[in-house]
């Protein structure tokens, strides 16, 4: 606790024990008013003086339904019709429940912190001879910093002495610790375990990773969702309501009954409840503190709004490579078989200089020979010469331009056909392997499930077989992708929600016009962090359950919290309205029913389990 | 220039829109963002005067609620 939270807590406790004093003396020694009406007043100010001066402030400004306003009224009015126990009670009671509102905000707070505690707070600046600690955002492009072992890597930029091992955990929710060395990129907010590392800056603070996470939790709270409008709805007409029927009540039986005392202290209860607050904190705070869980997880989601439609999502709409596959190819099988080393070592010798995907999946079976001229045929293949030796590899165009027979051997599958010295020799076959959990996830996620793909018709329809898709559409072009959500969104009846997954690079449009746009964002991509609603930052299937937990687990609790505050406070202000409360039930519905939801808000921070 | 500040003692929700807008009249400021639950604020001014607009916002927080103490 703090000093502020010390005095505060110490004021309570006197005046509290000031109050129970004095009414005990009261009772049995039926003190004069003179006397204790003084006695009663000193107490109140001592206790609400903060609470005086504010509303004095807050209206001179025009602010009638002040919250601060409203609770001077209803306890000057109760002091007024000699409830003065009552009076200073409320007032106690009030400041302790905003004490402890106050306690349990900060409370989330730092648990909420502590989730997305990857924000650097310093970076070694290497100035001349001499190393300078500054803010992260002072360091400028081609600036050289140090990052120590066990220090946060507070910007973006490239390794230009050292090397060391990195946890990317805080970004990607995966633990493994890869290497990094000279001339590799490091991203901000990973940490670095062992090694010094000099590391040229290569984006300034605000548009390096760190930054642009943290940013986009934060800002997650200006993309409200449909219960946050609501509320914010609700709050602005609840007040206003709740003061003109306490005016209502104390005016119109006062006249008819002439009982005014009574009357004005059922009207006086009335304004005890007026305050919103209980759903003004907790249910923005259920939902920052799931996207704050989630972020943990590896799961950045832009605003809560997507949090909220996630959770009515009833058809998922998956791309194919990338994202139910793995993206890399793999050798499957050989044709024919007997001649397996003699193929691939063929292959290999040509493909030796190529980065494709499927060149290193055969570089990573056969070992090729050197001493080869390599020549690249774009859109062919590669023909590798040396001496009298020729080995051709690549596909049938390749063979056609050489005039090379080979047998009718093309299936769905990927493929590289190899040849020596104008002879067909072999063929190999590849294929994208899905991933592991894929057909598990698919179906847990218990939704209609679409697959797009530019694949061919057969390789597309013996994926979606494997993992039970209901449907599938193959040999698409990027355009004709967009045109086919669009019809699906377009047909979609009311209460759909639709859901696109893709890999972020190539699917910016879809991204963006579906319902929910969930990214397999590969490490800092910024394609993927800007046209998608949400990015799993492992590209791993399984984060799609554990955020369908979440969005459950947070509207549920943002639900419980919006029928326990309003129905507490509609009972307790009919019960006022019926004579049947009092100010002590009253002071419950506003405080200890804020205090209350705000604990409950803060379950969205436990981990789920799958 | 922008440049995010840490803000002491913002207990409530409602206040923190309050703030939000008083941030953004204060001239020099191009624009600000107050975040309620990690107690910050983002101020975009220009460069030459941002250190003077910081001034002036510390001091007009300080006159909505003396509690409020804007800091690096």
């Amino acid at each position: 606790m703090t000093k502020r939270e010390y005095k505060e807590l110490f004021r309570i406790v006197i005046s509290l024990t000031f109050l129970v004093g004095m009414t005990i003396l009261n009772h049995y020694l039926e003190i004069k008013d003179y006397i204790s009406i003084p006695i009663y007043i000193l107490i109140y100010l001592f206790i609400g003086y903060k609470v005086l001066i504010k509303s004095i402030r807050n209206i001179l400004k025009g602010d009638i339904f002040d919250e601060n306003f409203l609770m001077m009224i209803a306890t000057v009015g109760a002091f007024i019709i000699k409830s003065y126990e009552e009076s200073i009670a409320v007032m106690i009671f009030y400041e302790l429940g905003e004490f402890f509102q106050r306690y349990a905000v900060k409370k989330s707070r730092n648990s909420i912190k502590e989730l997305m505690n990857i924000r650097p707070d310093y970076a070694n600046l290497i100035n001349g001879d001499e190393v300078k600690e500054v803010y992260p955002d002072e360091v400028n492009i081609e600036d050289v910093i140090v990052v120590y072992p066990g220090e946060k890597i507070p910007l973006d930029g490239i390794v230009i002495k050292g090397n060391s091992y990195i946890d990317k955990k805080a970004l990607t929710g995966e633990s493994n610790p890869y290497s990094v060395f000279e001339g590799d990129e490091v991203l901000s907010g990973s940490v670095n375990i062992d090694g010094t590392l000099y590391v040229k800056v290569t984006k300034d603070f605000y548009n390096s990773t760190v930054n642009k996470i943290l940013d986009l939790v934060e800002n997650a709270q200006t993309l409200k969702s449909k219960s946050e409008s609501f509320i914010t709805k609700f709050a602005r007409v609840y007040t206003p309501i709740v003061v003109i029927l306490a005016i209502l009540l104390a005016l119109i039986p006062g006249f008819i009954t002439n009982n005014w005392s009574d009357w004005i202290y059922r009207a006086l209860n009335f304004l005890v409840v007026s305050c919103p607050c209980a759903l003004v904190i907790s249910v923005p705070m259920s939902f920052f503190a799931s996207i704050g869980r989630a972020s943990k997880e590896g799961i950045l989601i832009k605003g809560s709004c997507y949090l909220e439609s996630f959770n009515k999502v009833n058809t998922f709409i998956f791309d194919k490579t990338g994202t139910l596959t793995k993206g890399e190819f793999k050798v499957k099988s050989v044709y024919p078989s007997d001649k397996y080393d003699l193929i691939l070592s063929l292959a290999a010798t040509a493909e030796k200089n190529s980065n494709h995907p499927i060149a290193k999946s055969i570089l990573n079976l056969g070992k090729g020979l050197d001493g080869y001229i390599l020549k690249e045929i774009p859109g062919c293949g590669v023909v590798a010469k040396k001496e009298e030796d020729t080995i051709y590899c690549g596909n049938q165009k390749l063979f056609n331009l050489y005039n090379i027979e080979f047998p009718n051997i093309i299936n769905e599958d990927t493929y590289v056909l190899v040849g020596q010295n104008n002879q067909f020799v072999g063929c190999i076959y590849l294929e994208d392997e899905i991933k592991e959990n894929a057909k598990e996830v698919l179906n847990k996620l218990n939704a209609k499930t679409l697959m797009l793909s530019g694949d061919k018709e057969k390789l597309a329809q013996r994926i979606s077989n494997d993992l039970m898709i209901d449907e599938f559409k193959a040999e698409l072009l990027p355009e004709d992708k967009a045109n086919e959500v669009e019809k699906i969104l377009k047909n979609k009846s009311l209460g759909d929600c639709v859901c696109f997954i893709g890999d972020g690079i190539n699917d910016a449009p879809v991204l963006m016009m579906s319902d929910v746009g969930i990214s397999m964002g590969l490490m800092g991509s910024d394609a993927a962090i800007e046209a998608s609603d949400i990015v799993l930052m492992n590209d791993d299937l399984e984060s799609l359950l554990k955020l369908k937990k979440i969005s459950k687990k947070t509207m549920r609790i943002v639900l419980e919290n919006i029928i326990f505050a309003i129905g507490i406070k509609v009972l307790v202000l009919i019960l006022s309205a019926l004579g049947f409360s009092n100010m002590w039930l009253a002071i419950f519905a506003d405080v200890g029913v804020a205090v209350l939801a705000i604990l409950n808000s803060m379950r969205c921070l436990k981990k789920v389990k799958l | 220039m922008k440049k995010t500040f840490n803000i002491e003692n913002l207990d409530c929700a409602h206040c923190a829109q309050k703030l939000e807008r008083i941030i953004q009249n204060v001239p020099g400021v191009i624009n600000a963002s107050v975040l309620f639950m990690s107690e910050k604020v983002t101020i975009e001014a220009k460069d030459e005067d941002f250190d003077n607009v910081i001034e002036e916002v510390k001091k007009a927080a300080k006159k909505q609620n003396p509690d409020w103490i804007i800091t690096r």
